[in-house]
């Protein structure tokens, strides 16, 4: 009886919207490399991330004041007087690190296992235009406190337009909305904040996950599990059924479905994260004051800089090779470069083998220094700017560009290692 | 329904023309949205001048008063300091002030329109940061320069008489606002002398 009414809604929604249909497509019958390792946690741990950030944000935003006036108040108001308060606005800035954690985590994996190379290119640039967007929707959420710390990195932040020639000072002026930071600027970044970005953010992931569906999921080995139909044996074949979309003019070997093999196995991953994220979230949420910084319980004051500002971490290494050069103009072409050059690792790259297992030391060795020179980067954007600590920015600047350029050189006739036929476990 | 063979160059123009009306029509309701990011009424009315009493300044202070909400710096210029101001000329950016940072009356060696009393405005031309007076301990920062300002954000520097050193990211001089003396011991900051 029961059942017979389950199964007749179930009839009569698909004959309606392909319900059934989407979820076979897409988790049921999805297949799924087998040898997805630990680097595969961290997409499905950004979806977490964002749905705890909309979340928590839309209930902050239920007591947050979004004016010069009285942003800052009803920020402690959060904190002291709405039940529960403290433990949503913490959630939410927590969150804002644990994202970038997680993103920069993703991308170093689709780094490793050139997940970017074709017939991915789509997947990278969506996922970069996420990171863009994330970073404009961090920014924005930073100045919402409108603590001294807010208010003296968004001038600085908005300030990198002026340097651009001609339009640069209307462009800030327009940004702005004032002469300086004021409450106009508050409200629109509020605006776009809670509203337009979000909305971005949630379309370009849909469209990362349509486009890495299209095509499929890279895997550790780089190597496809889509051959010619008709050549592979039953035992790589295996036992699953996938959906036609993807098994109808291929043979697919070596995977399984995503649900439930690998929602239960992201299910491990959130309780892993988790248990981290609730450890900052309850012993550290100022994060040893680089995810809310102490200059940020000061009210914000337009006529006095703080005598030391630094960005969020999560902003650190591009913010030091902004500083490492001596020259506005060149400084934020610098700066805007170095995230504008990742869109173009896709076509950078020239090898034919995707996987880190099987490209050649000299690519090792400029995946380490790359990895080295970007933390080193975000360590010296944290810190006070001296003549030396300036000249190793100057160094870890050029061993970020460096390796997108040696990237292209070497990468046109690399010596790699065979190329495995079947996935392998290492 | 017409048996009428498809004029498809006439097809193609209406394509075409409907497609032209209707981008100007998106870019025209486009303009709305991009114009009310501009400075409202309310903001550009805000910018009026403000008067100092300087009768109270201590010899090497410096004063802080709010312009158009911008930090504006009085400083109180010792002789030591003035007569500092010449010997570092070669390692200045801008040193007699070629650039248009200062009304004209300020374009002198200490731009200011008495060399004792020094008017800036302390937002630092490199990413609007308000650099730090440093009345004696500036010489960590340029050797045999006793006093300057120094930006904590991107490291320029500064002079007594705002002009920028080489080799730093801030590009100009510091902006010398308008202004003029009411009496000896009153400056009107943000306008000219006869504006009133």
């Amino acid at each position: 009886m029961l059942k017979k009414l389950v199964t007749g809604t179930l009839d009569w929604i698909d004959a309606r919207i392909p319900m059934t249909e989407t979820w076979n497509k897409h988790l049921a019958q999805y297949p799924t490399p087998v040898n997805f390792n630990f680097w595969y946690f961290f997409g499905s741990l950004a979806m977490l991330v964002l749905v705890n950030q909309i979340l928590t944000g839309i209930w902050l935003t239920m007591h947050y004041n979004p004016s010069a006036a009285l942003a800052f108040a009803s920020v402690e108001y959060i904190m002291r007087d709405v039940p529960y308060g403290w433990l949503l606005r913490y959630m939410h800035s927590t969150g804002a690190s644990a994202f970038f954690v997680v993103v920069y985590l993703h991308m170093f994996r689709g780094l490793i296992y050139g997940s970017y190379q074709k017939p991915r290119e789509l997947i990278w640039i969506f996922g970069m235009l996420i990171f863009l967007v994330l970073m404009a929707e961090a920014f924005m959420g930073y100045l919402l406190p409108w603590g001294q710390m807010s208010f003296w990195g968004a001038q600085v932040i908005i300030s990198l337009f002026g340097a651009i020639p001609i339009i640069g000072d209307d462009l800030t002026l327009w940004i702005r909305g004032d002469y300086v930071i004021s409450g106009a600027t508050l409200n629109r970044f509020f605006a776009l904040h809670v509203i337009a970005l979000p909305l971005a953010l949630v379309a370009l992931v849909f469209l990362h996950i349509v486009a890495l569906h299209e095509v499929g999921s890279n895997n550790p080995d780089g190597i496809d599990i889509k051959v010619k139909k008709g050549t592979a044996s039953a035992e790589a074949k295996g036992q699953f059924t996938f959906h036609k979309q993807y098994s109808g003019k291929k043979d697919i070997i070596d995977a399984i479905p995503f649900h439930p093999y690998f929602t239960v196995k992201d299910i491990m991953g959130v309780c892993g994260f988790l248990l981290v994220f609730c450890g900052v979230l309850f012993f550290m949420p100022e994060g040893g004051g680089y995810f809310l910084e102490a200059p940020n319980f000061e009210p914000a004051n337009g006529l006095k800089t703080p005598s030391h500002i630094a960005p969020v971490w999560y902003y650190t290494p591009f913010y030091a090779i902004l500083r490492a050069i001596p020259d506005k103009l060149i400084g934020v072409m610098f700066f805007g470069g170095s995230i504008v050059i990742l869109f173009f690792l896709p076509w950078l790259d020239r090898c034919k083998v995707r996987s880190v297992r099987y490209r050649s030391w000299i690519h090792k060795a400029n995946i380490a220094q790359f990895i080295i020179c970007f933390i080193v980067l975000g360590v010296l954007g944290a810190l006070p700017a001296t003549p030396l600590l300036t000249m190793f920015a100057q160094v870890g600047t050029v061993g970020y560009f460096g390796f997108f350029i040696a990237l292209w050189l070497y990468s046109k006739n690399e010596k790699t290692k065979p190329l495995p036929t079947r996935l392998t476990f290492k | 329904m017409s048996n009428a063979p498809v004029n498809s160059g006439r097809r193609k123009f209406l394509t075409l023309t409907t497609a032209v009306v209707g981008g100007v029509g998106a870019a025209a309701v486009a303009v709305p949205f991009v114009k009310s990011w501009s400075p409202s009424e309310k903001a550009k009315a805000a910018g009026a001048p403000v008067a100092v009493d300087i009768s109270k300044i201590e010899p090497g202070q410096l004063i802080r008063v709010a312009w158009r909400g911008k930090p504006v710096w009085v400083v109180s210029r010792t002789q030591k300091v003035i007569d500092e101001l010449p010997t570092h000329d070669t390692q200045l950016r801008d040193p007699d002030s070629n650039e248009a940072q200062q009304p004209g009356y300020a374009t002198n060696s200490g731009r200011s329109l008495k060399p004792e009393i020094f008017i800036a405005v302390g937002i630092c031309t490199h990413l609007g940061c308000s650099p730090s007076y440093l009345p004696d301990s500036f010489s960590e920062q340029v050797q045999g320069v006793e006093s300057g300002f120094f930006c904590p954000c991107h490291g320029s520097k500064f002079d007594m008489a705002g002009r920028v050193f080489q080799g730093v990211p801030a590009p100009l001089n510091l902006v010398i606002p308008p202004h003029y003396y009411t009496s000896d011991t009153t400056i009107l900051i943000g306008s000219d002398k006869g504006d009133a």
